[in-house]
């Protein structure tokens, strides 16, 4: 294992460790299960830690989102059936709604929302986790996830209309579709 | 049929993500596109959803002091092999939260009367000095006063004056609750040229003595009243700038 020397140590600490949050917050959406969160970010800490001699400057948040990313996709390989691995795939897509002002979520509570965001195919759910609570921009979002711009902005449009559609339809109707 | 536009421009606009020209080219196709404009309703009703239902999951404590407990052992290791420092590292915490609690338990038992200002100035002091920690800073992390205002709804029982300041060299950050001296209190995040300003709000106590300036521990704290709310700026920029953006809350 390559244990880093103290300046390094004292870097990683100051850049990185301040992202934590954000790194905790990821895990926890792509898992949906706060233990599960606890454990794979402690993972992705260490490997960024052991990773950090590669790490040069710019986006430390981008940076350690990445490893948070890629480290909760292999847990859940590992850990869940393969049939649960969503990718992202154009024919499983709703179609966007018919009306858009029916769509009033002005009743919409954090119980729905989170049932809501659990459900989507996790090509979105990360899309929209890492754009709506993370508040990152489009390139960031492209760095963490290593897709193109161009592919970032469409599964944000198409996620964002899935989220609308399922919140707008009665909970029992709402299928777990991802479970 | 939804318009083209719907597509390809609605969502980039919606996330501040349009060059200042496609925007405002947007924006005019706004003005006659029914269609867009109805989406564009949609989806910042749903974006206003999403910010107000507080989804953000912060990291549990117990992760912070694993990780930062880790980092520092494997130091400890290698200068002390075989040395283990998790237990005092544990005593350690809990002095420091005896300490706290002592030093909580004797502001409430003094009260807040006229010779106390010093004292709560420490604590905003102390408050300021913790949300430099890593993650600490904002619980809500915005810029747009809309959204970090909302944010205290339900969670604090006065709504604080939030507004950004960016035009006038003071952008907003974001906010977060806080307690000082006993209470909870807002917590409003400003910068300033690298510099963080906390400024703490709270329904202004009956009193009349809680104003002034000074410095503690290195930072300077300056405090008013305004429209029922007591005002504490904290931070290490110059004095010159907590009376400028006083000055700015006082103006508006």
């Amino acid at each position: 294992m390559n244990v880093l020397e103290g300046e390094d140590r004292a870097r990683f600490e100051a850049t990185v460790l301040p992202h934590l949050d954000a790194a905790f917050n990821l895990a926890r959406w792509l898992l949906r299960n706060r233990t599960d969160a606890e454990d794979v970010t402690q993972d992705a800490v260490f490997r960024a830690f052991r990773a950090f001699g590669t790490y040069r400057s710019g986006n430390a948040r981008a940076w350690l989102l990445q490893i948070v990313r890629n480290t909760c996709f292999t847990w859940l390989r590992q850990n869940r059936m393969a049939a649960e691995f969503m990718e992202f795939d154009e024919t499983t897509m709703p179609q966007e709604s018919e009306n858009p002002e029916t769509l009033a979520l002005a009743g919409s509570d954090r119980e729905q929302l989170t049932r809501a965001l659990e459900t989507l195919p996790e090509s979105f759910r990360e899309i929209l986790v890492l754009r709506e609570l993370e508040g990152c921009s489009y390139k960031e979002i492209a760095e963490i996830t290593s897709r193109p711009i161009g592919t970032v902005m469409s599964a944000l449009a198409r996620g964002r209309a899935q989220l609308r559609n399922s919140l707008s339809q009665p909970a029992s109707k709402e299928a777990r579709r991802a479970v | 049929m939804p318009c083209d536009q719907t597509q390809t421009q609605l969502h980039g606009y919606l996330d501040g993500e349009l060059d200042a020209l496609s925007a405002a080219s947007f924006e005019k196709h706004l003005e006659t596109c029914t269609d867009c404009k109805q989406s564009l309703a949609a989806e910042e009703s749903l974006h206003r959803s999403i910010q107000q239902a507080g989804l953000y999951e912060r990291a549990p404590e117990s992760l912070r002091i694993s990780l930062l407990g880790n980092s520092k052992q494997q130091a400890a290791v290698r200068s002390f092999p075989g040395a283990r420092l998790s237990p005092w590292r544990w005593l350690a915490v809990a002095a420091v939260l005896l300490l706290a609690v002592f030093i909580g338990w004797r502001q409430l038992q003094s009260g807040r009367g006229p010779g106390n200002a010093q004292l709560m100035a420490a604590s905003f002091v102390d408050a300021h000095l913790r949300s430099l920690q890593p993650g600490h800073l904002t619980d809500v992390q915005s810029t747009d006063q809309h959204t970090v205002k909302p944010w205290f709804d339900g969670r604090i029982d006065f709504a604080p004056p939030v507004r950004d300041f960016a035009n006038e060299g003071f952008p907003l950050v974001g906010g977060r609750l806080d307690v000082a001296g006993g209470k909870t209190v807002a917590a409003l995040v400003y910068s300033r040229r690298e510099h963080i300003i906390n400024v703490f709000v709270e329904k202004a106590p009956s009193e009349s003595y809680w104003n002034g300036s000074g410095e503690s521990q290195g930072y300077h704290w300056l405090t008013w009243q305004q429209n029922g709310f007591s005002f504490c700026a904290v931070s290490d920029v110059a004095p010159v700038d907590l009376d400028q953006l006083q000055q700015l809350f006082l103006a508006k």
